[in-house]
């Protein structure tokens, strides 16, 4: 069976033989041979569409064109990718989805990256040939946080769709009527605000237009920068800094950290921290709300409580639970996410040690996440400061539009260190940024905590974790653990670890069969992790964030302190402020609790 | 016609369970609701939504690809005009004239008692006796104005046109 | 056990008028009985030999396209050998071409034959399990098939073991929801599949991978209604009808300016300007042939014989007399597209509305030549690109009329 499936087959393409794997579609072929097909509809990350009908070829024999995305290969065949009849085809098919197109590219967030640009320049357009719409026929959707919807941009790849309905599972859009007017649109054409969108933002990052993009704050951090009354700080999360990179020239996988803090600094920001640190945090809260859940349901056996626990720091992952599975988000981390975290200990602890009047600050995160501009506006506690924790969530793709506003140059920038005292994170909250790395850095901390060694993998690199297979998992053994954790002696700890959505629902539909046997689950909304997450830079692919992911990995293993709990200014907060992990004022600040939600509607 | 949500439930739950699962069934059960509750109304499309385990908007989406699925209120007869070009060319004009005239509304509007939806609809398959037309699943051709009017004039009364 | 095949068939068109093969009687049951006492191989060889194509409009040898399904199963593919046993047999009753109707008589008067022939072509690939989608316009036929389903149940022609036999068949009625699309067959799939009627990518085809993902055979009314006959009268009857490369009757539904419209049967190959004298349209200003999706034909081509060959065989005829006004039929064709496309692909979708705002350009004077050649290239792109039959065939209208009656039409 296993032969068969392998079966080559010869074809031609544009005269020059190939061998290819059967069922291999054509444009796969072609991207073998090197030869370019311009595309719009398709995408590496989703299913095949074949609706735009620009990536056509001629097949000899065949009396219409097909589509190369489409069409596999399953016999030999002569292919011609640059006919007359294939170039006149992809242009008029182009030149009528501009027809349709309403909207001027200097006015655009996508002008510069938008695949509709790109091919109309490839195709050398230079004239509207079809009477072309005049004026804007849809009100924009801006009353989301964190997606904003243009209808009138729209190209009817449909890959929104494809992201929602296939890839994550959360199916909030649609596409609705027929003939002229289908509308790719929300489920009944409420506004995003109104559906159970979880905010992750892969939409944002797959629509080759501007139909798709984020609720943008740079004007009102600009404004606030500006503002002579106000303190603007800034968070970087290690995920943008690992991409914005890309923005710029770099190729995925170029970490421009130092270069950044010199930008931000530039800009006029006041001061800049590390979001890693607050990574620190998190572990160390987290890891110590596992060991207390684990006791009360190994030792104490509380029904109450709930085992496995899953992270929390993913706004959409979040989000998704309360919607889809509202009666188990007591299986949640009670933990705030790093970004939260950050701002409730900025707006109390450093504004006091700083002699600033918390009244007066901004609290800016830099995140390669759309729903963070959701979480920030949270009302769960998330105002635990007094005033609101985090201002205002930044996406690497509006921070990059801030740096070339203010005519930086990044590559021309020296390297900067962060402010202190909350510049300075481990390695192990570095790697939060790619999936599983919230699980590694949260056992690299657990184990030693338990068993006061190191976990015992070389270079403390729990690669079982790693990786980009859909889920993951691994158990480890505890033997010979420090007294107070005698409980735990001979207890395989099984963790798990999963990302994109669709994901988290097969372990979720396992944990409502009863069939779920882990302690602790770490759950990332985006496919990637945090590197792939919707406020970062277009275009994403399988590749690119591997490529991120390598880059956050070795900057992890190159830094000083490689676990949370070694972080000397982690061990001064808690001196100083908190006292230890999980007492009265650590729960005040640093966590949050979680609201059911409707699977259907919000209104 | 107004229902409390467990009635909604209930039927939707009795006309899913008529079908059988799987999204192949969805058509037929979005057939039946149309003939226990006129139209997919929100209410019916969560409890459509949760008795097949299909999200809303798949639903709504394939709901509103067929001209016979009505994902927005109609009236409790539903009148279809074909205007294909057989029945255009058999004197369909007079007959959407007289019915607009009749019934005070254009075609694509309900008329205030709910009585009657008129919507046009393309062609029929009953070009060799038209003009020809639809309410709800009932079909008459060779319909002249003054016949249509006695056929509003029945629906009107109760009786069998 | 069959007769060696007689003479090939004529090569140019002869009228015998009116004929009563399909639309006369038949003894159900006859052809069922004589097909089960032959192998599957043997029925799909006779359907072959019959060289019959596909009646609904597509014109596919139906023998070829059983023999494809038969074999499904066999393949290399992965999703083929997780399929199981299953195959389907749809018989695509969603008749909705503008100027056809000729199913719905079949439907009314004789659904036996139509359900005979699907119990043959369910033999013949393997299939236990038949549906006819119908379409929603024609739900009023639905209370009288299921009753004759019931009657061919309780005579045995249909249900388990079939006329004592270890063949079992049984055939579901689905009911359309106005979506002329879905008389595409993969539209029709993806309807019975609970989705949008949105046309699937081809390869792979529905022989290999239809409804439910197992090989479905999709076969128009009236081709299934042939089967009967060929099966009990023999392959070689069948072709002495017809012209080579279309063999055997059809079914012409005739309306519009004709003093005798109806469903009429004529061998294949008749010519036009005698089945116009036949309905009593001689006059005809021009006549649409195949639907909206056909072609419009002026008196200067009223000789040319209707086949697979020359012009289109779907059997809608709709006549215009010499008053008409073709941009007022262009325009209500153009219309339809625009509306019945089911959206998904970009020539379809915005080829057919810049077609009809050409029209209505053209109305109020202001298209240029140039840019009607602009709209002639835009046709040749939608033939050539769009992902299903309807558009491919959705420019055939707006060429031809405007072909055929340009100065009407553009120097108004």
């Amino acid at each position: 069976m296993n032969m068969r499936s392998k079966e080559t087959i010869t074809v031609t393409i544009d005269g020059a033989p190939l061998e290819v794997e059967r069922g291999t579609t054509i444009l796969k072929a072609c991207e073998q041979s090197g030869i370019r097909i311009p595309t719009l509809c398709t995408h590496p990350d989703l299913s095949v569409a074949g609706v735009c009908r620009i990536c056509l070829v001629e097949i000899e024999g065949q009396r219409t064109l097909q589509a190369a995305c489409a069409y596999p290969i399953d016999r030999p065949m002569a292919i011609r990718t640059n006919t007359d009849r294939v170039r006149r085809a992809r242009r008029v098919n182009l030149d009528l989805i501009l027809s349709d197109h309403y909207g001027d590219c200097y006015t655009c967030f996508r002008n510069g990256n938008c695949e509709l640009q790109s091919l109309a320049e490839e195709f050398g357009v230079d004239h509207y040939r079809f009477p072309h719409v005049e004026k804007k026929r849809f009100e924009i959707d801006a009353k989301s946080f964190s997606i904003v919807r243009d209808q009138d941009k729209c190209v009817h790849c449909k890959r929104c769709i494809r992201t929602c309905i296939d890839m994550q599972k959360v199916n909030v859009y649609e596409t609705a009527n027929k003939g002229h007017n289908v509308q790719i649109q929300v489920a009944l054409n409420k506004s995003i605000a109104d559906v159970i969108c979880i905010n992750c933002g892969q939409c944002l990052n797959r629509c080759p237009t501007g139909a798709l993009t984020e609720q943008k704050v740079k004007d009102d951090v600009w404004a606030d920068i500006e503002n002579p009354d106000k303190i603007v700080i800034m968070q970087t999360a290690p995920s943008p800094r690992a991409a914005i990179g890309e923005e710029f020239g770099y190729p995925p996988g170029t970490s421009v950290t130092k270069k950044l803090n010199a930008a931000l600094r530039r800009i006029g920001f006041d001061c800049i921290f590390d979001t890693n640190f607050a990574a620190d945090l998190t572990i160390m809260e987290e890891g110590t709300e596992l060991l207390e859940r684990l006791h009360k349901v190994i030792v104490e056996k509380d029904p109450q409580v709930k085992i496995p626990m899953f992270t929390s720091c993913s706004p959409g992952w979040v989000k998704f639970c309360e919607h889809y599975y509202p009666d188990y988000i007591g299986h949640l981390s009670s933990c705030k996410s790093p970004q939260q975290m950050f701002g409730a200990v900025i707006k109390t602890w450093y504004a006091k040690k700083a002699k600033i009047d918390p009244a007066k600050m901004t609290v800016v995160a830099l995140m390669p996440c759309s729903a963070k501009k959701f979480e920030c506006n949270r009302p769960e506690n998330m105002d635990a400061s007094g005033y609101r924790d985090v201002d205002y969530g930044l996406t690497a793709r509006e921070l990059a539009k801030m740096i070339k506003e203010a005519g930086i140059h990044l590559r021309d920038m020296p390297d900067e260190e962060f402010d202190n005292p909350l510049g300075v994170g481990s390695g192990a909250g570095m790697i939060f940024g790619a999936t599983g790395g919230v699980m590694e850095a949260a056992l690299r901390t657990v184990y030693e905590m338990v068993t006061g060694r190191a976990v015992p993998f070389k270079g403390l690199n729990i690669t079982p974790v790693r990786g980009m297979e859909a889920i993951r998992e691994a158990a480890i053994t505890i033997e010979k653990p420090l007294a107070q954790y005698r409980w735990l002696d001979g207890v395989t700890l099984k963790v798990a670890v999963a990302h994109g959505t669709a994901n988290a629902k097969i372990l979720m539909d396992r944990l409502v069969a009863g069939t779920l046997d882990y302690h602790f689950i770490e759950v990332m909304a985006c496919p990637g992790g945090c590197l792939g997450g919707g406020g970062q830079p277009i275009p994403t692919s399988p590749e690119i964030r591997k490529a991120r992911a390598n880059a956050i990995y070795a900057e992890d293993a190159g830094l000083p302190y490689r676990k949370s709990h070694e972080n000397p200014y982690i061990q001064t907060l808690y001196r100083e402020f908190f006292k230890h992990p999980g007492s009265h004022l650590a729960h005040q600040l640093l966590h949050t609790y979680y609201t059911k939600r409707s699977r259907f509607f919000v209104k | 016609m107004e229902c409390r949500t467990e009635d909604v439930r209930e039927k939707v739950a009795r006309i899913v369970s008529k079908h059988g699962p799987g999204r192949a069934q969805l058509l037929p059960v979005l057939q039946d609701v149309m003939d226990e509750f006129g139209y997919l109304s929100g209410d019916v499309l969560i409890e459509v939504s949760r008795a097949m385990d299909i999200s809303i908007g798949e639903i709504h989406g394939v709901a509103s690809f067929y001209h016979f699925i009505n994902t927005e209120k109609v009236g409790r007869y539903v009148v279809r005009l074909c205007k294909t070009i057989s029945c255009e060319m058999q004197g369909k004009k007079k007959v959407e004239a007289a019915i607009e005239k009749e019934l005070g509304i254009r075609f694509g509007g309900t008329t205030p008692d709910g009585l009657f939806t008129l919507q046009h609809t393309n062609c029929l398959g009953m070009c060799d006796q038209g003009p020809a037309l639809m309410v709800n699943r009932a079909m008459f051709t060779r319909v002249s104005p003054e016949r249509a009017l006695q056929i509003l004039d029945a629906y009107r009364e109760g009786r069998e046109p | 056990m069959k007769k060696a095949t007689k003479a090939p068939p004529r090569k140019t068109g002869r009228s015998r008028g009116r004929l009563q093969i399909l639309l006369g009687a038949h003894t159900p049951g006859v052809a069922l009985a004589k097909a089960l006492r032959w192998t599957p191989q043997e029925v799909i060889e006779e359907v072959k030999r019959s060289q019959i194509k596909g009646r609904g409009g597509a014109g596919f040898p139906t023998g070829l396209e059983w023999e494809f399904a038969a074999k499904a199963g066999e393949k290399w593919d992965e999703v083929a050998q997780q399929q199981g046993n299953e195959k389907y047999i749809i018989c695509n009753a969603d008749e909705g071409e503008p100027g056809t109707f000729k199913d719905r008589v079949l439907l009314s008067e004789h659904p036996e034959k139509m359900f005979e022939g699907m119990a043959i072509a369910g033999y013949a690939i393997g299939s236990r399990k038949g549906f006819v989608y119908l379409r929603g316009e024609y739900y009023f036929l639905k209370e009288r098939l299921e009753q004759t389903l019931a009657d061919l149940r309780a005579k045995k022609l249909m249900g388990s073991r079939i006329l004592g036999s270890r063949f079992d068949f049984d055939v579901e009625i689905r009911v359309g929801a106005g979506a002329y699309v879905c008389g595409e067959e993969f539209a029709l799939i993806e309807s019975m599949n609970g989705n949008r009627g949105e046309p699937r990518n081809k390869p792979p085809f529905p022989a290999e991978r239809g409804y439910l993902d197992k090989p479905t055979v999709v076969n128009n009314v009236e081709t299934l209604s042939y089967i009967p006959t060929i099966i009990e009268k023999g392959a070689a009857w069948f072709t002495r009808y017809g012209i080579e490369g279309s063999t055997g009757t059809k079914l012409f539904s005739v309306s519009g300016d004709v003093e005798r419209p109806g469903v009429y049967e004529f061998e294949l190959g008749i010519i036009l300007r005698e089945l116009l004298r036949e309905v009593g349209g001689e006059n005809a200003k021009a006549v649409q042939i195949g639907g909206a999706s056909g072609i419009n034909v002026a008196q200067k081509d009223f000789d040319k014989p209707i086949s697979y060959q020359a012009l289109p065989p779907s059997g809608s005829i709709i006549v215009f007399g010499q008053g008409r006004d073709m941009l007022t039929v262009l325009k209500n064709f153009m219309e339809f597209f625009c509306e019945e496309s089911c959206g998904q692909c970009t020539p379809c979708r915005e080829g057919s509305y810049q077609l009809l705002k050409g029209l209505h350009m053209i109305e109020e004077g202001k298209a240029s030549m140039r840019y009607l050649r602009e709209l002639e290239l835009l046709c040749e792109v939608m033939r050539d690109s769009s992902k299903c039959g309807l558009g491919q065939t959705a420019p055939n209208p707006f060429q031809t009329i405007i072909r055929n009656f340009k100065d009407e039409i553009f120097y108004r």
